[in-house]
């Protein structure tokens, strides 16, 4: 095995003020109070952003309230314009924006340069040409705005969340209050700087920094609309429930717990290379990550010695070296919870394994690992870890897989393995989930609806369904 | 000669005794009483009064019957939708006589045949292959949501706009209806229409009192709260199905318009998208 020389992507590239306010009706403010954001990698401070409270709140849906009527009145092909503008500005500034999103978030320069800024970009490109063709969506001859949307989204693809909720809004004439998280709250604010290079009108996005508290503020808004959250199941209960008799209209893309499924005539090199994609891609910090490896019994052994010696391969450590396969965990508070539920693997006696290697001192780490001998009801075969941990069980017949597959309350993702079409075919039509790679993981693409099944949550993003969830 | 000749009375033939129907519950194919026992009075009739268990019973039955009504062929559920429309045709009589006016039981039958014709031409409609950039193939195409919990409208053709949409995707439906007669003489329409058991369930009682143990249940997917006029009951089972993130129809601002054309919203609420992705190589 050769040894990689470090690659690394300079930082220069991105300018960072000591502070960030929030963005309100099209100009950067103050905030009363303030919190640091960290790089995970490092733990350094990279800079304060402001913490919104439910003043700060009010004045940014007052604010996407005022635009709202302006914004939702101009034609189509103008709002479309705008979003074109705002495509080519990010893949302009692509280089800097994920530099940046490896700084706050963790993930790989590989990654964020790969895969989230191309597909951030054309995400607004795709919704860009919808602006002027929503009449022929399906949706009725004369589709509606909504209103004010109130988006709330995770750390995990802070900015392609960002896209994904921000562009369907505004090419059907909504205005935002964006909440990115907490523990990555800088794409977004510099997505603002975005809106303004592309002179979008005030107040049609804003973006309030904060912690749940201003996510909970913000959903619950009276003058909030629609409501739009990724995120966990646990909060995308309590939002579900805090709409009831509101008149909002939510959609929610929750957690997941996706069974990869491998049968026994399946291409094992291209399975493995599914399988280490579908868990360890993004640290594993993925809703609809493979996290169960189904395996048909009488491959598993020779499959799980091709997983281990592949896994020995994968370079674990600093996300702005190029040649980095898994970043940093993105917080000590996901670090903790995949910790302990590691533990609990082993204690409730599942074979834990990593490969050999060497974590960087400081910063937030953890090594690829699968359990094996997992059962199913084990807890690290029913929750979400959200982290780069594999369960692996085994199945005989397919009737078996599938029935495994399905058994979790959760119904987001799932993978097949097979050479077999119609078996493919076949177990994809039982499979109760929203997504079903076959012979794939892990791929995303504007144009392709995106969502879950049960309690990962309900409506679509992506696609001409995506647009349903902001007409009336 | 006998003494005394006794000339048999002459009495005309007594008017017959109708065959009373008892309306019971409709649960897995067959017409059961409630578990509790109870009864109420309504218009005459003693009918079933379910209770909570029998929400259970129904909610059992609805998901053994879900696969399999799911995966017979879209075009023979339209065939047994459009049977059931044959049916209510064929029992118009009996809808009028119950006090349905003939022009809401014409709009009902027309309804169910609109919906039946839906079975295999909705996938088409809300589905389709997504361009990806890359090479692979991708496709999206409507599944049902699974069990459906209904608090139904109470007139015949808000119950056919409640029930149609869910079933002719291939949900199953545990439906509450406060007019059981109406109810409970569709439900024989569906017995004799080759619907399988199970596919409907029909509890006739008190919403309040069965609708908050369908809306907390783990095994029914989404809820549909076009029936419900208590905008204090809406909200509460709203939350409840919050619990296990159900798909809830809510009952539309200022009650629903029945006699206007459904759209599409009524069957796609009840409709997951799955996309399936697969590379494309030689």
């Amino acid at each position: 095995m050769f040894d990689y020389a470090p690659a690394p992507e300079s930082r220069s590239i991105v300018d960072l003020a000591p502070s960030y306010g929030l963005f309100i009706d099209g100009a950067f403010g103050e905030g009363k109070d303030t919190f640091k954001t960290i790089n995970p990698a490092t733990e350094e401070v990279l800079t304060e952003v402001a913490l919104a409270g439910p003043a700060d709140v009010d004045r940014a849906v007052a604010a996407a309230n005022r635009a709202y009527r302006k914004w939702s009145a101009l034609p189509g092909a103008e709002r479309a314009k705008y979003l074109f503008r705002i495509a080519r500005i990010i893949q302009e500034r692509a280089r800097e924006l994920a530099v940046l999103e490896t700084l706050d978030n963790g993930k790989p320069i590989k990654e964020s340069r790969d895969v989230d800024l191309p597909l951030v970009a054309a995400h607004f490109f795709y919704y860009a040409g919808w602006a002027d063709k929503l009449q022929y969506a399906g949706f009725g001859p004369d589709p509606r705005p909504i209103g004010v949307a109130g988006q709330v989204i995770p750390w995990n693809f802070p900015l392609l969340m960002l896209a994904w909720k921000i562009a369907p809004a505004l090419a059907t004439g909504n205005t935002v209050v964006l909440k990115p998280a907490e523990t990555t709250p800088l794409s977004a604010l510099f997505f603002a700087d975005v809106c303004r290079q592309a002179d979008l009108p005030p107040g049609v996005v804003n973006i309030v920094t904060g912690a749940g508290e201003t996510g909970r503020y913000l959903v619950e808004h009276p003058d909030v609309h629609k409501v739009a959250f990724t995120g966990s199941t646990e909060v995308g209960r309590q939002i579900a429930r805090s709409v009831a008799g509101t008149g909002k209209t939510v959609t929610l893309e929750l957690g997941g717990k996706a069974a990869n499924i491998v049968f026994d005539d399946a291409p094992i090199d291209q399975a493995v290379e599914g399988i280490v994609n579908g868990i360890f891609f993004n640290q594993g910090h993925v809703c609809c990550a493979g996290s169960r490896l189904l395996v048909q019994e009488s491959i598993a052994e020779e499959l799980l010695s091709s997983l281990k010696r592949r896994m020995a391969t994968l370079r674990v450590g600093d996300p702005l070296d190029k040649n980095t396969d898994v970043g940093a965990i993105n917080s000590a508070a996901q670090l903790a919870r995949i910790t302990e539920l590691s533990v609990i693997g082993a204690a409730e006696g599942a074979e834990r394994w990593s490969p050999a290697c060497e974590l960087p001192d400081r910063g937030f780490w953890f090594a690829p690992t699968i359990f094996t001998g997992v059962t199913q009801a084990h807890r690290i075969a029913r929750e979400e870890i959200f982290g780069p941990v594999l369960s692996v069980l085994t199945f005989r017949t397919p009737a078996e897989a599938i029935e495994k597959a399905n058994n979790t309350p959760y119904g987001l993702s799932a993978g097949i393995w097979s050479d077999k079409g119609s078996r493919i075919l076949a177990v994809a039509d039982q499979l109760r989930a929203g997504v079903v790679w076959a012979n794939t993981f892990n791929k995303f693409d504007p144009t392709s609806p995106f969502g879950g099944y049960k309690e990962s949550g309900y409506g679509r993003e992506g696609g001409r369904h995506g647009l349903e969830a902001y007409l009336a | 000669m006998p003494k005394h000749h006794k000339t048999p009375v002459v009495v005309a033939d007594p008017p017959r005794l109708a065959v009373r129907k008892t309306y019971k519950l409709f649960i897995g194919g067959k017409f059961p009483r409630s578990e509790s026992g109870r009864t109420s009075l309504l218009d005459g009739d003693n009918v079933a009064l379910a209770s909570r268990k029998d929400g259970r019973d129904a909610v059992v039955a609805a998901r053994a019957a879900q696969p399999k009504w799911a995966g017979v062929t879209a075009y023979n559920r339209g065939q047994v939708l459009y049977r059931v429309a044959e049916m209510i045709e064929a029992r118009r009589a009996e809808f009028t006589a119950l006090g349905v006016e003939p022009a809401e039981v014409d709009a009902a039958i027309d309804r169910w045949v609109w919906y039946a014709g839906w079975s295999d031409k909705i996938a088409q409609v809300v589905g389709g292959v997504n361009p990806v950039a890359g090479p692979f193939f991708n496709i999206s195409a409507p599944e049902p949501t699974g069990v459906v919990g209904v608090v139904a409208p109470p007139s015949l053709l808000g119950l056919v706009s409640v029930l149609a949409p869910a079933i002719v995707t291939g949900n199953t439906v545990v439906l509450i209806a406060s007019k059981a007669q109406v109810a409970i003489t569709l439900a024989e329409v569906l017995a004799t229409s080759d619907v399988p058991g199970g596919v409907v369930n029909i509890l006739t009682g008190r919403a309040a009192e069965i609708a908050p143990w369908l809306a907390s249940h783990d095994d029914v997917n989404a809820l549909d709260l076009t029936g419900v006029d208590d905008a204090g009951l809406a909200i509460e089972l709203e939350r409840s199905a919050a619990g296990t993130l159900k798909r809830v129809l809510r009952r539309p601002v200022g009650g629903a318009d029945f006699a206007a054309d459904p759209g599409l919203r009524p069957m796609t609420a009840l409709l997951e998208t799955k996309t399936v992705w697969h590379p494309k190589g030689f």
